[in-house]
């Protein structure tokens, strides 16, 4: 069993509405019963609702695995990274903190990491990831490139990120501008980037709006 | 000296001494039993095979800091007593009675506690046996009571026909049963399950089991044959025990087996860890909240540059490991977010 070469997962953060939908759905996954793998991160909560639904991103070169001590990470042959092998996993956190996208969640109570791994037992079979399957926005989606392109014509797809001087390739592909000049998401630069735009001037908005 | 031609220094010489071990504990073969020679040499190659793939293993750039760390952590002078006062009790709650299984799931830690205790108490009786550490003998004046001998050196004797003796003789039928009970527990869960079903591989999870019910079952049916066959197909069911225990022993140093070896770091992370909470913390520099000690996210940083990642950034940040998780899932969207105004 494997994921079908012509199947992808696609992100669009920007396109989350929090709905927690896919956190919900995810606890339903087989291979991780009950826990949520997902990570729904509210960007600012205190002055934005913005939410980013994260997901294993399956690198290329994944830092988990390579940090880990105990070699508790594995990847499938077609380029799935699964959660920590429970025999192996000695609960360092080495995974949790040097993820690039901080995915991975360690469970204290059962000392082990447990993070998403695509739904295997779904996605393996050409079915979606629970997240997926669910999201209403579909700021997470599973299927092909050429229906996700369909979708969006004004985004291109992009599977490469910038971290300082390291660049980051993975399975799992971002919805960019189509405009854009780089493929290349340079997730540092946003490092001094405000979350909320402080010219945005809420009150002269609400005294204008007119029902 | 390279990594490999280490490995294979640190197996050979504990190869070696397993087999000087032998020799002197069975008084220079004195007690070893030639039919069990196979056994031995079993052993001999799984002691090899284990050696050298744990200095292997050991080498890996984050093994080797957490190997080091771990122990350094554990005899700081300012910790050394607090370590040693906890290190029982994880011990117990880890090793012993297994408590990290047991909240993943109650099957799956009976399974583990029956296979891995049956393991144990087979291990316990057969390998002083085949190395000749231990032997028995009848008195000159009195042929129904045995003593037992240690490295040669006479200890307890009890009579042979009592509960006792029965219960000794039969210490590897108990074990059997205890492993036979864990690994159907354990099969059932891997042929039932939906999640074990996507991600379970044959040699990975099914042949350790095989492995473990073949060499009960084939040891049981021995003591059912002298039991109650009068001896019938012996000869052939102690080839069949013998494949299947060597097999086994062969098998250790490379498929799941090799986690007994393995797991023992997670006590040395657990001081790592408990040292860590009593040290500085280190300050996310994008949101400024704690999120881990300073000598975890230092370590982490010295191992990615032993790795060849690049994760250095600058405008005061320095690395990327500085950025706690949370921040980092932040940026992810916000960096994306920024390219569309």
């Amino acid at each position: 069993m494997s994921v079908p070469d012509n199947l992808g997962f696609f992100i669009d953060p920007n396109r989350c509405i929090g709905c927690q939908s896919c956190v919900q759905a995810c606890s339903e996954c087989d291979t991780h019963k009950g826990k949520s793998m997902i990570q729904l991160q509210y960007v600012d909560r205190s002055s934005s609702i913005q939410t980013v639904p994260v997901v294993c991103m399956h690198c290329s070169s994944p830092t988990c695995a390579e940090v880990c001590p105990s070699d508790a990470i594995k990847r499938t042959e077609d380029g799935v990274m699964q959660t920590a092998r429970k025999p192996r996993c000695i609960a360092c956190s080495n995974c949790v903190l040097a993820c690039p996208f901080g995915i991975p969640k360690m469970q204290t109570e059962l000392e082990m990491m447990m993070k998403c791994d695509m739904c295997y037992d779904r996605s393996s079979v050409g079915k979606k990831p629970m997240c997926a399957t669910v999201c209403p926005s579909q700021a997470l989606f599973f299927g092909t490139k050429e229906e996700i392109e369909k979708l969006r014509p004004r985004s291109q797809v992009s599977n490469e990120f910038k971290f300082g001087k390291q660049i980051i390739k993975t399975k799992v592909h971002i919805m960019l501008p189509k405009f854009t000049p780089t493929k290349v998401l340079d997730v540092t630069a946003a490092m001094h980037e405000p979350v909320v735009d402080k010219n945005f001037d809420l009150e002269s908005l609400l005294d204008n709006f007119e029902v | 000296m390279g990594g490999s031609l280490r490995g294979l220094f640190y197996a050979t010489a504990v190869t070696a001494i397993v087999a000087v071990a032998i020799v002197v504990g069975s008084r220079n073969l004195a007690h070893f039993d030639g039919a069990l020679v196979g056994y031995t040499f079993a052993v001999l190659f799984a002691a090899f095979g284990i050696t050298y793939r744990y200095s292997i293993w050991l080498q890996r750039p984050p093994t080797a800091l957490y190997w080091r760390r771990g122990w350094q952590v554990f005899f700081r002078p300012k910790y050394l007593l607090h370590n040693i006062v906890h290190w029982p009790k994880r011990v117990f709650t880890d090793f012993a009675f297994n408590k990290f299984i047991f909240r993943r799931g109650r099957g799956r830690w009976i399974a583990h506690l029956l296979i891995m205790w049956g393991c144990l108490l087979a291990v316990a009786i057969t390998f002083p046996l085949v190395f000749g550490w231990i032997h028995f003998e009848t008195f000159a004046d009195n042929l129904s009571w045995y003593r037992v001998y240690i490295f040669g050196f006479p200890t307890f004797s009890f009579p042979v026909y009592s509960i006792v003796g029965f219960f000794i003789f039969h210490g590897l039928v108990w074990a059997s049963i205890i492993v036979i009970c864990g690994v159907v527990i354990a099969m059932r869960r891997r042929l039932r399950d939906h999640a074990a079903g996507a991600l379970q591989q044959f040699g990975e999870d099914f042949v350790p089991l095989i492995l473990l019910f073949a060499v009960s079952v084939t040891g049981l049916m021995l003591t059912a044959s002298y039991s109650w066959m009068k001896g019938s197909g012996y000869e052939f069911l102690a080839m069949l025990h013998a494949i299947s225990v060597i097999f086994t022993l062969l098998w250790l140093p490379f498929g799941k087996f090799f986690h007994i070896f393995q797991r023992p770091a997670q006590l040395g992370v657990s001081f790592y860890k408990e040292v860590g909470k009593f040290e500085p913390k280190a300050k996310c520099r994008r949101c400024g909240e704690e999120f881990a000690s300073q000598m975890h996210i230092q370590d982490l940083i010295e191992v990615e540059k032993q790795l060849g990642y690049r994760y250095e950034i600058g405008s005061g940040i320095e690395h990327y490991q500085w950025i706690c998780p949370s921040c980092r899932r932040c940026l992810f969207a916000i960096s994306q977010g920024k390219l569309w105004q």
